[in-house]
């Protein structure tokens, strides 16, 4: 029904905005609302626009109408790219419902979301990440990446190598309540993410600029050294 | 900086290496045995099974076969869990390379290092790890002795008491009362009484909700008072009442055949009691001769080194370490510091310093979770909080249902890493 439900609804949008040219984007919301939306909801994990790459998740350029788990150089849930394979591709039907509960949709995905209820404010996220997705001369000047990161971090700290045995000790701390295994029911997973973004989340927390009483009081304790050996384990902690 | 850091845990890594030498030429492997299965034993069989490559030789000895946690009884009591969610069995540690004997350890020869169990064979080991968990004080509460406990159930080391408690509590009479006598500190799971309240609240909201409930306490305040009180006036209004020291509650003796309450003089007739006693080190650590005369087994904040025996280690609820409560979550922190230590010291790999950390979730109704925490460091005496955190009361409805989300997903994210 749904899946019936979809081009008529799509459909009636382009009749009822005359002025859209064929090939460009329908009207789904407000993609300035939504570039807000997108700033709170999902740029700590995911970039978008000119430049984007993948971070703790893919970069989302071109999401519309691209197979789920596709791209080659991002590691995905075995589960996502199993759906991938069965042809779930992200429509506007699909990043509704993916949006709005996750595991819902796709219950073994690592994307440590709970999902965003709202349906209008839903509708700008999805009507800004179409900006670029269908109409790519129109990414803007400022990308996207070019917003400030959570924490200003010197380039000395990003370099850190981290001692991948000592972070293994560390990570117990960790794995009472983050799984090995990457799982994410209720806690976030974190298995696989990049260094720098582990360093920079750790440090966000660690200076309270992320609101979470049991990471800061985790982070409260770690240094630089330690942040970056729990980095790198965790960064190839096989699953 | 961390040149300096690295050369120091490098230089303490060869320092252990050469004193832990001679163990490892002494005989053909080391041997570790570890007393109780729990959320500290488990842990540290486990770990020192897994990161020393069969080069140590792990016994664990625990008389169930299935572990039942203490920690989410009371969702279970309140109807959110099923009791078989709370069972756990011993086949991920025994994976892991870990001989598990199911039988009672009833005695330790500390000069042969030796632990003797009810069937009466008996097991060597190099470095014990005592982790029995708790018991009760005799005739701490007048009246009340374990062969009472089917009477009036205390329900606190999980198991077939708490499918008593409820059975008991969901055949009570219409209107009848629910009597908690709550333990004096310390105790196993200082939030534990009042969740289970809480639990015991909201299920005879939607049995019996004319039903009332009754805590006699000895203590002044009580773990998340604030929040628990919030929230029992805000989900059960008028549904609970407790009477703390001023009032009595410290001079309170139990009739478990009339089910009476005697409370400073006073006679109360319950329909149902649970009586939560005063708490002590698992008796193993008695027997074994580690305990002082508070009934629990002091060690050093550093590593959980028994101060009475530098071969045995002590984990968890029975152990007297100073700040942290006695969790489960804090058993499992504390048993990844020994299993580091006690791996270094038989095998030669690096000991990093100890790092120690609690959160204990509580669930007040239907998605209103909330949580207390706190990172810990060794102290020169015992181990000190060095931050800590807790709920706050009139937090949104939202954050109340993530804190719960988020303890279920610390449920199973603990439980894995101890039973594999």
């Amino acid at each position: 029904m749904r899946n019936l439900f979809l081009p008529i609804a799509l459909s009636v949008g382009a009749i009822a905005a005359p002025t859209a040219s064929p090939g460009q984007a329908v009207a789904i919301g407000d993609p300035e609302a939504g570039a807000e939306v997108y700033r709170r909801e999902c740029a700590s994990c995911h970039q978008i626009g000119e430049g984007a790459a993948h971070r703790i998740g893919p970069q989302l350029n071109h999401i519309f109408d691209r197979g789920a788990g596709s791209h080659d150089d991002f590691r995905y849930s075995s589960a996502l790219e199993r759906q991938g394979r069965d042809g779930l591709t992200w429509d506007l039907a699909r990043l509704h419902a993916y949006i709005e509960n996750p595991r819902a949709l796709v219950s073994g995905t690592r994307m440590s979301y709970r999902g965003l209820e709202d349906e209008e404010r839903r509708s700008d996220l999805i009507a800004y990440l179409r900006v670029f997705s269908d109409q790519p001369q129109d990414i803007p000047e400022a990308a996207p990446t070019a917003i400030r990161p959570e924490v200003e971090l010197a380039p000395e700290v990003l370099a850190i190598v981290g001692d991948v045995e000592y972070g293994e000790y560390l990570s117990q701390e960790c794995t009472t309540c983050h799984q090995r295994s990457g799982s994410n029911e209720g806690i976030p997973g974190i298995v696989g993410w990049p260094e720098e973004d582990f360093v920079v989340a750790m440090h966000a927390y660690k200076e309270k600029l992320r609101p979470h009483e049991v990471m800061r009081s985790v982070a409260s304790r770690l240094g630089e050294e330690e942040i970056a050996a729990l980095a790198a384990y965790f960064a190839v902690l096989d699953e | 900086m961390k040149l300096q850091r690295r050369t120091f845990l490098a230089s303490v890594s060869a320092g252990t290496a050469l004193m832990a030498a001679p163990a490892v030429m002494g005989q053909a492997k080391p041997r570790v045995v570890v007393i109780g299965g729990g959320s500290g034993g488990g842990t540290v069989a486990r770990y020192v099974a897994k990161d020393s490559d069969g080069a140590v030789d792990v016994t664990l000895i625990e008389p169930t076969k299935r572990y039942y946690t203490c920690y989410f009884s009371n969702l279970y009591l309140g109807g959110f869990w099923d009791y078989d969610d709370l069972g756990h069995g011993y086949e991920g540690i025994a994976a892991a390379g870990v001989n598990v004997i199911h039988d009672w350890a009833v005695g330790v020869d500390r000069d042969a290092r030796m632990v003797t169990m009810a069937s009466g064979s008996s097991v060597p080991y190099d470095k014990l790890v005592v982790a029995p968990g708790i018991d009760f004080v005799d005739n701490a509460v007048p009246g009340w002795d374990v062969t009472k406990q089917s009477l009036m159930p205390h329900a606190y080391k999980s198991g077939t008491q708490v499918q008593l408690l409820k059975n008991q509590i969901q055949n009570m009479r219409e209107g009848g009362t629910f009597c908690m006598v709550a333990p004096p500190n310390p105790y196993r799971c200082p939030p534990g009484p009042g969740e289970r309240v809480s639990m015991v609240a909201h299920m005879l909201s939607e049995s019996n909700p004319t039903g009332k409930i009754l805590i006699v306490d000895p203590k002044q305040n009580f773990s998340k008072q604030a929040l628990f009180e919030e929230g029992w006036a805000k989900h059960y209004g008028g549904m609970v009442t407790r009477i703390g020291p001023d009032f009595g509650g410290e001079n309170v003796e139990v009739r478990p055949d009339a089910m009476e309450v005697v409370i400073d003089g006073q006679v109360e007739s319950v329909d149902v009691c649970n009586v939560i006693p005063a708490q002590k080190a698992g008796k193993i650590a008695e027997l074994a001769g580690l305990t002082n005369d508070a009934g629990w087994a002091p060690v050093t904040p550093s590593d959980m080194r028994s101060t009475m025996d530098e071969n045995v280690f002590v984990l968890g609820d029975a152990a007297q370490q100073g700040a942290m409560p006695k969790s489960g979550f804090s058993a499992n922190s504390q048993a990844k510091v020994v299993a580091n230590v006690v791996r270094g010291e038989l095998t030669g790999s690096r000991i990093f310093p100890a790092r120690y950390s609690n959160t204990c979730w509580s669930l007040i109704a239907t998605d209103d979770g909330v949580k207390v925490g706190a990172s810990y460091e060794a102290g020169e005496d015992q181990i000190e909080s060095v931050s800590s955190f807790i709920s706050d009361t009139g937090e949104s409805a939202d954050l109340r249902r993530q804190t719960y989300e988020e303890s279920i997903g610390w449920y199973n994210g603990i439980t894995a890493d101890i039973f594999g």
